[in-house]
């Protein structure tokens, strides 16, 4: 309960710091809105509409109060409502990323326990230098290059259009993911179809994300080796692949738990670029476009939504931890 | 993580660990040790290898070049060659040219948001985790507030709020890394606090000031030092994807992000050499402070 009370706070947070930031952003949004051609009455008007007149203490208590009820306010840019805007464009970014971090964690963790394994050897040196090389990736360079060589050179993947081709139709929507929703719909082809368009943006976030989870599961895995249980373990005869999957790979989770957390967390926002690049219809993009139009309320929107989908993830994650481990308590001020 | 003070047994590695390192640190002299730490991590000897190369080439690259800027609207798009080893971009401008003047401006950037970054969160972080109680709970809760943005996006509200310029790049990217370092900072001095020449420093009646910033955090530094050369790295990837964003740092400027989102559009049209070499310039140049933040790091543990 307590663990619920700081998120909320955090998020509270959030939107103090969001707003406050967002409103020193330089241009006259009403100006924006009201097109070239208005003249001072009339941006005045649109001003008003928009409440942009009000004094900034009434301007954050009407958001606030917006925020606390889903309503994350309008967008200048479209005139429809933040929420639902983002809303729509939620699951294209939840289906990019959810393939993104499984694949990220697949090769991450397999990769990772095998350095452990062979600590010292040319498998641990090459899963190094792998991660090294992931972490110091330009996400936006590399799936230019996939895009160049896989789809324009080579023609195996689409290019860049999105999630589906241009002008087709999309499945029904029973959760928002294509992959899924093409098969629920009976119509199989359109799932296929998604998994092509989703294999670039896939393998582009997934090669940066696995670095961080196979340098954590490496480290948590030798620690765990290292330990006197495993010495027990090993003196007493247990086979090798069980002490390094049950005994080793059981108390590594923790850390690992917690690093898969980070990236996802990551890929909430980090996603900007990619969204960019392939022009996913994401929420990434979204925020994207908000910023070049100056779109006070949509790029706020967009911040807040990750900001609480982020600490929401934590708090989960932390509950996570106890059902995994006994020893920790929420609350008791061992989590964190 | 050679604390002068006298350590507590109950901080103490485990005995292997202390023997292995004992005997490397007592027989040999500073740079005999030096030689053997690079020879025993061969990925710190690369990082710092491509490191030189490209300090080399910041200072004194742009003597050596041509003009970043000069354009020639008969030479556009002449693929890698002997007069342009890079190729030219739509202007006509040498690629070559433009990158390796980039490696100045990029290089210099990450340096710097690394350095302010450092200077501002380890100061939180020294005081938060020394004087602890009512402080560093008010300081903890902020922090948690600002890692719960993913830190390109709190880089990107911050580029878009304020007027783009050098100076707001720089800060708006560091703002983003400073929670890092308090977290950092404050770890290290809760564990040194403890020590016995903290207590020292305050029977001999220094203020507790003196004692935080003296005694506590030059001690206490360790960490940070080691990942400032990671958030070099990022922050150079950072800035390099905001450029490509077209937030912050703006065309025709040479830096290395602009030039890869300026070349993105030409490899629909199979001129791959505009965004290949500069975006290259980047993940290079980044490796080289994360092959030797990696082994730093590991050699810590």
């Amino acid at each position: 309960m307590r663990r619920v009370g700081t998120s909320l706070l955090t998020v509270f947070g959030i939107v103090v710091v969001v707003f406050f930031i967002v409103r020193v952003l330089p241009g006259d949004a009403a100006a924006v809105r009201a097109g070239p051609y208005a003249n001072q009455e009339m941006i005045d008007r649109i001003a008003d509409k928009y409440g942009l007149n009000d004094p900034i203490h009434v301007q954050f208590a009407d958001y606030v109060g917006g925020v606390a009820k889903g309503d994350l306010g309008v967008s200048i840019r479209t005139s429809q409502g933040v929420t639902g805007e983002l809303l729509d464009r939620l699951p294209a970014s939840l289906e990019l990323a959810a393939y993104a971090v499984v694949l990220a964690t697949v090769v991450g963790v397999s990769l990772g326990i095998l350095a452990a394994a062979r600590l010292g050897t040319w498998v641990d040196h090459l899963a190094r230098v792998f991660a090294v090389i992931g972490s110091s990736m330009a996400l936006f360079w590399l799936g230019l290059l996939l895009t160049f060589f896989f789809a324009f050179q080579l023609g195996w993947f689409p290019g860049p259009v999105g999630r589906l081709p241009i002008g087709s139709e999309d499945p029904r929507t029973f959760t928002g993911f294509y992959t899924i929703d093409g098969f629920l719909s009976g119509r199989p082809e359109i799932a296929l179809e998604a998994f092509r368009y989703l294999a670039l943006p896939v393998i582009t976030l997934a090669f940066v994300l696995a670095a961080p989870i196979l340098k954590m599961v490496r480290s948590a895995m030798i620690e765990a080796l290292d330990s006197d249980f495993v010495r027990t373990a090993k003196a007493v005869g247990v086979p090798r692949r069980q002490i390094l999957f049950v005994d080793g790979f059981r108390n590594a989770l923790i850390p690992v738990t917690t690093t898969i957390g980070i990236v996802f967390g990551f890929m909430l926002g980090g996603n900007i670029l990619v969204e960019f690049l392939f022009s996913w219809p994401g929420i990434g993009r979204y925020a994207f476009d908000a910023i070049t139009t100056r779109d006070l309320e949509a790029l706020q929107g967009f911040v807040v939504l990750v900001g609480v989908m982020y600490v929401a993830l934590n708090m989960v994650i932390d509950i996570a931890y106890a059902l995994i481990d006994p020893r920790i308590r929420i609350g008791s001020g061992t989590a964190k | 993580m050679t604390g002068e003070g006298i350590a507590d047994p109950g901080e103490l590695p485990p005995a292997r660990f202390v023997v292995d390192r004992v005997h490397v640190t007592e027989e040999k002299s500073r740079t005999r040790r030096a030689l053997s730490f690079m020879r025993s991590n061969p990925l710190f000897s690369i990082g710092l290898g491509l490191l030189i190369a490209f300090v080399g080439m910041a200072i004194i690259g742009p003597f050596l070049v041509g003009d970043p800027l000069l354009t020639n609207p008969a030479g556009m798009f002449s693929p890698p060659s002997a007069d342009h080893w890079f190729g030219t971009d739509e202007y006509g401008r040498d690629v070559f040219a433009r990158s390796v003047n980039a490696a100045r401006l990029d290089l210099s950037i990450g340096l710097a948001i690394a350095l302010v970054a450092m200077t501002i969160g380890s100061t939180i972080g020294v005081v938060s985790g020394y004087f602890g109680g009512r402080t560093d709970e008010i300081i903890m809760r902020l922090t948690d507030i600002l890692l719960a943005f993913p830190g390109f996006v709190l880089a990107l509200i911050i580029v878009a709020a304020l007027a783009e310029s050098l100076l707001n790049v720089v800060m708006a990217v560091a703002a983003a890394y400073v929670p890092y370092f308090i977290r950092l900072t404050r770890a290290q001095a809760l564990v040194e606090r403890e020590k016995e020449y903290v207590d020292a420093a305050r029977l001999a009646g220094n203020r507790p000031l003196r004692v935080a910033f003296r005694h506590v955090m030059p001690n206490s530094l360790g960490p940070a030092l080691v990942s400032a050369t990671l958030v070099t790295g990022w922050a150079v990837l950072t800035v390099a994807g905001l450029a490509f964003l077209s937030v912050g740092i703006q065309p025709p400027t040479a830096e290395w992000g602009v030039m890869v989102g300026e070349g993105a559009g030409d490899i629909i049209t199979g001129e791959w050499w505009t965004s290949l070499f500069p975006g290259g310039m980047i993940v290079l140049a980044v490796m080289a402070f994360h092959f030797i933040g990696d082994d730093l790091t590991e050699s810590r543990t």
